[in-house]
């Protein structure tokens, strides 16, 4: 056993050294793996992470990004009160209109509204951020090879400076996980970059988790209630199917 | 035994008008089926049941989807977010389509070890091959329906294929496309199709069990049924034994659809359409794999597009091609390994079909396609001239009543080891 584990750590070990040497060469980094509280077959969020996280996607990603399929409503489901949502949702305004002189006007966001993009179109985004397109967040995490990993690993991976010997183009930043290692988007997150009102230590890898566990939320709302479900119906098949297993072997048994 | 006439006097005025009663008696509950069935004989029904399950689902999802270019993938989200259990609707209908498949293609190996396409089951293999071709029509139309990425470049790649007619491929490209890219028209009659050929291949299917019901199902030791003896009541003799199957099957598609609903898709797919942006690779889905490496192995647009599409039509001569006259690959020494032989080569074609065509899965491909057209071409009709059979048993029930069918198989075989009794007579 002792030695099983040993040769894993040897083999992680290896394999981490391994994922070194890739970068220096400029290939993409594998993404390393997380424990989320969402995976495996009794997965759930933890509101209160879930909450932090929206906080940051709030306050640093939503600058950029739109999260276009989360309507105000949505809120109610990580844990926020109705009153909460709708606080939240009149800090925004949005367009509406036609009214009765054909006029369109802007008014606050109800809890019906989506969540206002922070673009007109893709035109403007590109424009605002040197060409690059910031991607819609709210089916990242299924969007993406490696999923909440992998988003954790981007908002973690970034450095300072590029490796020696490695050319990077105007106005890219260096990120060991995204493809070609070169990104447009300016490391988002660091230490305090949001402050937390309920004591969660403010680093950068909090900041990391927290917005992630949110997108993936975000990108799949229904995960709690299909795993719940999926336990109950998995079971209930499972017993059925034995059961029927049983019916067949005796009304077989009649036959010689 | 139910009688074929009911008691009951509006059963009878019933079934005097339109014979329910008896035509259920005759194919569902006497229908007298070999007694010696295996479990790869479950595969058929559970065909049919996944059938039954994609239309079910897929109204249930035509309902809330909306065929725009603009508003497809939205429609989706908005089943997938809004819709009560619609997440469950469209991951049972997405996942539904791998299981569809898997059992289907587990049903096709069936037939071709069990030799069911043999005289007199020409017919009912061709509806076979012909519910396959539609299954894949459907499918491909089907995925490209979320206007996801690898939706659309799936569409534009297959559709292009077209092109590689000689003279009129480019019109009939744009005449499928109904403009010149893939686009808004393309996914309107995709949509309609997609709609449409469950229900073809419903009546396909019935086609197929017509045939079935006429000459019987084939069995494990692949002769014919001579007696009463060799035969038992479909009911309830398979219907618990498909039920039981059926069991099993719900609970691996459930597994799919509740723990791991998008591990066989793309992820991709998660990102709307975009006809300004390639992505690196373009993979159709699993069940597609085998033929996407045949295409993608001969270096010639047009013969590759052949190729593909005599993988699939060459099935159809395939019971002619087979010059043996002994069904069961249980007495045929030589085919047996061939048929093993065969299988690793549509896995290894999958293989390939799954990766990026250069360095070694160039060769690997070719070598794999090669064999897969040799196997029907040469092996098969060979194999059928210079193989000598084992003995095969007189019938099903003295086969089965020396102590269920691995004591016949064995039975069989020991009895072979001297002189392999040529296959005639038995098989007609």
């Amino acid at each position: 056993m002792r030695r099983a584990l040993l040769a894993g750590l040897v083999i992680g070990a290896l394999a981490l050294s391994g994922g070194q040497a890739a970068h220096a060469a400029g290939e993409t980094a594998d993404v390393p793996d997380q424990d989320w509280q969402h995976e495996g077959v009794f997965g759930s969020f933890d509101r209160g992470e879930l909450q932090r996280g929206f906080q940051v996607f709030q306050e640093v990603c939503s600058a950029c990004h739109s999260l276009q399929y989360i309507a105000f409503r949505n809120l109610v489901e990580i844990g926020f009160t109705a009153d909460e949502a709708k606080a939240i949702a009149a800090e925004y305004e949005v367009e509406d209109g036609p009214d009765d002189e054909g006029e369109m006007f802007d008014r606050t966001a109800r809890l019906s509204d989506y969540w206002p993009s922070p673009f007109a179109n893709d035109n403007e985004a590109r424009y605002a951020n040197g060409g690059a397109l910031p991607p819609d967040l709210s089916l990242i995490t299924k969007a993406r090879e490696g999923g909440a990993d992998y988003i954790y690993a981007l908002m973690t991976g970034y450095e300072e400076e590029a490796p020696e010997g490695m050319e990077m183009a105007d106005g890219m930043n260096f990120n060991h996980f995204f493809p070609g290692q070169q990104i447009a988007m300016v490391a988002p997150l660091y230490d305090e970059a949001v402050e937390y009102v309920d004591g969660t230590p403010m680093t950068l890898e909090q900041h990391a988790r927290d917005v992630t566990a949110f997108l993936s939320w975000a990108a799949e709302p229904e995960l709690e209630e299909r795993k719940e479900t999926g336990l109950k119906v998995l079971i209930f098949v499972f017993v059925l199917t034995a059961v029927l297993f049983v019916i067949y072997r005796r009304v077989w048994a009649r036959l010689h | 035994m139910t009688t074929p006439v009911p008691q009951n006097r509006v059963a009878q005025w019933i079934e005097y008008r339109l014979p329910v009663f008896s035509w259920t008696n005759k194919h569902l509950i006497d229908y007298p089926a070999p007694r010696n069935l295996n479990y790869w004989w479950n595969f058929g029904s559970l065909a049919g049941f996944m059938l039954v399950l994609q239309i079910v689902t897929g109204v249930v999802l035509a309902m809330h989807y909306t065929p725009h270019a603009d508003h497809a993938f939205d429609s989706v989200e908005h089943i997938m977010r809004d819709v009560e259990w619609g997440w469950l609707m469209r991951y049972l209908h997405a996942n539904g389509a791998s299981m569809f498949f898997a059992v289907v293609y587990i049903h096709l190996f069936r037939g071709l070890y069990y030799g069911s396409y043999k005289s007199p089951r020409e017919i009912l293999w061709w509806m076979g091959v012909i519910i396959l071709l539609l299954m894949m029509a459907s499918a491909f139309m089907g995925y490209v329906l979320p206007w996801g990425q690898m939706s659309f470049w799936a569409a534009t790649v297959i559709t292009n294929m077209t092109s590689a007619i000689p003279w009129i491929g480019e019109t009939v490209v744009t005449w499928l496309w109904g403009g010149f890219s893939v686009d808004h028209p393309t996914l309107v009659r995709f949509y309609a199709l997609h709609y449409l050929l469950p229900f073809v291949i419903f009546a396909v299917v019935f086609i197929h069990l017509w045939a079935l019901h006429h000459r019987k199902s084939n069995n494990p030791l692949g002769i014919d049924i001579k007696s009463d003896k060799d035969t038992i009541p479909f009911h309830p003799y398979y219907t618990v034994k498909d039920m039981f199957g059926l069991g099993v099957m719900m609970f691996i598609l459930l597994l799919f659809t509740f723990y791991m609903p998008n591990v066989l898709g793309e992820v991709i797919n998660y990102e709307k359409a975009n006809p300004l942006q390639t992505p690196a690779h373009i993979v159709p889905e699993w069940y597609f794999l085998p033929f996407y490496a045949i295409l993608r192995a001969i270096p010639d647009k047009l013969g590759g597009v052949v190729a593909m599409a005599a993988s699939i039509l060459i099935l159809f001569i395939l019971p002619w091609l087979d010059t043996s006259r002994v069904r069961s690959a249980r007495f045929r020494p030589i085919y047996k390994w061939a048929f093993w032989v065969f299988v690793v080569d549509c896995i290894a074609l999958g293989w390939v079909g799954a990766n990026t065509p250069e360095g070694n899965f160039i060769w690997i491909g070719q070598v794999t396609t090669g064999y897969y057209f040799a196997h029907f071409l040469i092996v098969v009709p060979l194999i059928g001239k210079f193989e000598r059979p084992t003995k095969v048993p007189e019938s099903i029930h003295q086969a089965v009543l020396k102590g269920g069918e691995g004591a016949g198989e064995a039975a069989a075989a020991g009895a072979a080891g001297a002189a392999a009794a040529p296959a005639s007579g038995e098989q007609s």
